[in-house]
């Protein structure tokens, strides 16, 4: 949270004050409202919308944000976070521009004092519960774009729920590697009807989808979609009786399950680096605020023990 | 004799309208018959005598222009070949009434025992058995056990001949048509043939048959039909006055 | 053969264009075009009735423009006809075909019909491997295992005579004869009582054809699939097909046996195609 007094800052909220709340206009917000209760009544299925142009170029986020912008209130609790990190760049910029435009939001790093968490490539590793709601931020809605460049034959593809073209693609992959090598934007079936894009989260992320607690919203601002997996809905990735969907492996070369080197979580989803001292490889929780809880409750222990 | 005509012809005639040239041909006229289970009906007559478009329209390969062709089939029914259903016909090829021409036509890859065997396959019986049967015809009928399983496109006549032969009689139909089945064999495979048609008779085919050789007819015909050309056609195969050859 | 019927199609029209009243009585083959005079539209098909019964094969013959693809094309929707009625029997069921919705098209198109086009392109997908394209359509059929689909995919391009060892391959490195036996096999997944096989042979080396043609009745055989055969080639309706239509300028002129077709056609027309036959 930053609440730097100086001049400029000063000046560019007061500034900032002509604006609405959220930046959008009413009638903007109410639209993504709108799209959002039918994303959410047809679990799955791509909702167009009216994507506005935001001051940010496409590309970076701005389907989540215009989500985001529509749902805050002076009441909620914001996170955002880019690949697991509310440090990053990109999360950095955005969570200043909400902060900026919703005067009076709170802000947070601890996923369990946020109900709005606004996400870029990871779902948190903690499960979140019914009062949160996870915004997505989503590059190509259409799992069908791979097999089909015309948006005409693909939304006939959707409505009769034929993935077959899809599918072989998973059956070309096992033809040639053995497995599944789909690693982000697993093709997940929603409801048992459509077939969506999951975004660019780890294959890791993707069973968080089922049954989960929390509505999860996935918003692609280029490509003018919004889509829903709603509460306690059934998110199933694609597979086969006898090839069945695989999360990704952290065994190193004796089987054994690599940890954070920093808090030695060993059940997160770990992030590969460099050390640039060092030169080793080191091994780290990408998700910074469960890595940070998992710190705490060690010391705590050690502490007990110690 | 009491028993039943298995088919009935009545006043057959065939005349083709040929379009183009902007003419009619007859071929048959007035044509009256009868085949009876267990007997063999020759047709005899000249060259242009229609006996060929006889059997062709029973077979239905022509369409009669008049007439009537009444068969009774295996459940008893009276049907008129003339005008019976396509699917009718079909089945009753299949089934009943067999034709045993002087053209061979088969799929590229089957092989001479394959051809043979197909009728009977067609009808339910199983693969091997079929197989086992037309190779005996095969032997019976002196075609050369090396050419069993090849295809019988390169065959010579008389090898196409005894394929077309050993198909159709071993299919016993319950009427066969034959048309010059012996015309290119020798007087050994010939008398071979007189032998099974001979049993084929004692299992009740009806058979009506064109043979070059008179002395054929007098050997196996229990009836015999004798054809004139239609009126005005006398002419027509006549070398010295023909104009239309 | 039997008795069962499998397709009734009664009075399918075809007409590309607006149409007016008089389209019908200005083209066909006293007409010697398709094109009406009046307004411009093309008659591509207009009356077409015939039963097709299982196990047997219906050969559809005529030139170009003579509406014999047009008529399948319209049976197994990749058109939507004019005008006309088609009854399709299945398992004790019927269908209305003109007058299914866009899923039960669907569902009769993928799991019981077939359709082997002239043009590989328009039957396979070229962005997929051999095997690929039997499994998507094992797919579309919802079959879930993995091992299964390839079991069967393998099972099916051996029946057409494709070499197993290839089955990872694309289609386009594959030989014009190749790509029909992949269209065939890719025909035949779902079992369909009902094949329709659109000019499958044409412009294919002749021993190929002929590998090709009785690859199909070996298979008609076995499995007593009700076949339409649309082609120009006489030879090819000799071979295959029990009965045959004759089509010219979109209108049925003669349909009878085949060997009856071929020996004592009826309609000049008709007599001039059998004499012209090289």
């Amino acid at each position: 949270m930053s609440n730097q007094a100086n001049t400029s800052d000063i000046q560019f909220r007061q500034a900032s004050v002509e604006y609405n709340f959220g930046f959008l206009d009413e009638y903007a917000k109410k639209e993504v409202r709108r799209s959002v209760l039918k994303a959410i009544a047809i679990p799955g299925y791509q909702v167009p919308y009216s994507s506005r142009e935001m001051p940010m170029g496409r590309g970076f986020g701005t389907g989540g944000l215009q989500l985001t912008l529509s749902l805050i209130g002076k009441q909620d609790t914001l996170k955002v976070i880019d690949q697991g990190s509310d440090d990053s760049v990109n999360a950095v910029n955005l969570r200043s521009f909400i902060e900026m435009t919703c005067p009076g939001i709170d802000t947070t790093t601890k996923v369990s004092e946020a109900n709005l968490i606004q996400s870029r490539h990871r779902i948190p590793e903690q499960a979140l519960r019914e009062d949160q709601v996870l915004v997505l931020q989503v590059p190509y809605p259409d799992a069908l774009v791979v097999v089909e460049p015309s948006e005409d034959k693909r939304k006939i593809m959707h409505g009769e729920a034929d993935y077959s073209r899809l599918l072989v693609k998973l059956y070309e992959d096992i033809v040639k590697f053995d497995e599944i090598t789909i690693s982000h934007r697993y093709p997940t079936r929603i409801n048992r009807h459509y077939v969506i894009d999951s975004s660019p989260i780890p294959r890791w992320d993707v069973p968080k989808m089922n049954d989960s607690r929390a509505l999860i919203l996935l918003g692609a601002g280029r490509e003018k979609k919004i889509y829903a997996v709603p509460p306690y809905t059934l998110a199933e990735p694609l597979e086969f009786d006898d090839v069945p969907f695989r999360v990704e492996s952290f065994d190193d070369e004796t089987d054994k399950r690599r940890t954070c080197h920093r808090c030695g979580c060993d059940h997160s989803f770990l992030d590969e680096f460099v050390d640039a001292i060092s030169g080793e490889k080191l091994y780290q929780c990408s998700d910074s605020d469960y890595c940070d809880e998992q710190l705490k409750a060690r010391s705590v222990k050690q502490g007990l023990e110690g | 004799m009491s028993i039943q005509p298995i088919l009935e012809v009545e006043d057959f005639s065939k005349t083709f309208m040929l379009h183009e040239q902007g003419k009619e041909l007859p071929s048959s006229h007035s044509v009256f018959l009868k085949a009876y289970p267990g007997r063999l009906t020759a047709l005899i007559g000249p060259t242009g005598a229609g006996k060929s478009t006889v059997l062709k329209g029973i077979y239905r390969t022509y369409l009669p222009t008049s007439g009537r062709m009444m068969f009774t089939t295996k459940q008893g029914q009276l049907t008129d070949l003339a005008t019976a259903d396509e699917h009718q016909i079909l089945e009753l090829r299949k089934e009943e009434i067999g034709f045993v021409t002087q053209f061979l036509h088969t799929l590229p890859r089957q092989s001479t025992e394959d051809v043979v065997a197909m009728p009977l396959i067609k009808k339910g019986v199983s693969r091997e058995l079929a197989l086992e049967k037309a190779r005996e015809i095969l032997g019976q009928l002196n075609l050369p056990e090396r050419l069993w399983a090849v295809s019988p496109a390169t065959f010579s006549g008389g090898e196409k001949q005894r394929v077309n032969l050993a198909r159709g009689l071993l299919a016993q139909p319950r009427l066969l048509l034959l048309d010059e089945p012996t015309a290119s064999l020798d007087p050994k495979t010939t008398d071979r043939v007189v032998e099974l048609i001979n049993n084929l008779k004692q299992t009740g085919t009806a058979m009506i048959a064109i043979f070059h050789d008179l002395d054929l007819v007098e050997r196996l015909a229990d009836d015999v039909v004798e054809l004139a050309p239609p009126i005005g056609t006398e002419n027509f195969f006549n070398s010295d006055t023909n104009e239309n050859a | 053969m039997s008795n069962e019927k499998v397709l009734e199609v009664r009075n399918l029209s075809k007409v590309y264009g607006k149409g007016c009243a008089k389209c019908f009585e200005s083209t066909g083959p006293e007409h010697n075009t398709n094109i009406c005079p009046h307004c411009g539209s093309i008659v591509a098909a207009h009356d077409i009735s015939f039963d097709l019964y299982k196990g047997e094969i219906l050969g559809i013959m005529g030139e170009s423009g003579s509406g014999k693809s047009t008529s399948v094309k319209n049976l197994f929707f990749d058109e939507i006809p004019t005008s006309g009625q088609a009854t399709f029997f299945d398992d004790g069921k019927q269908y209305d075909l003109f007058s299914l919705n866009a899923q039960q098209k669907r569902h009769l198109r993928n799991h019981r019909f077939g359709m082997v086009y002239q043009n590989p392109v328009l039957g396979l997908n070229f962005n997929v491997s051999a095997g690929g394209n039997i499994a998507e359509r094992l797919l579309m059929s919802n079959l879930t295992n993995y091992s299964e689909i390839r079991a069967r995919a393998i099972e099916l391009l051996r029946r057409t005579e494709v070499l197993t060892e290839r089955m990872d391959e694309m289609p386009k490195n594959f030989s014009g004869g190749m790509q029909q036996r992949v269209q065939i096999a890719k025909a035949l997944a779902t079992n369909p009582p009902l094949l329709f096989l659109d000019e499958v042979t044409t412009g294919l080396d002749l021993s190929v054809q002929a590998a090709i043609l009785d690859l199909i009745m070996e298979i008609q055989r076995e499995s007593q699939t009700a076949m339409i055969v649309v082609t120009h080639d006489l030879g090819v309706i000799r071979l295959l097909a029990g009965r045959t239509i004759v089509m010219k300028y979109g209108r049925i002129i003669e349909t009878g046996l085949t060997d009856q077709i071929l020996e004592d056609p009826q309609d000049a027309y008709t007599q001039r195609l059998v004499a012209s036959a090289l």
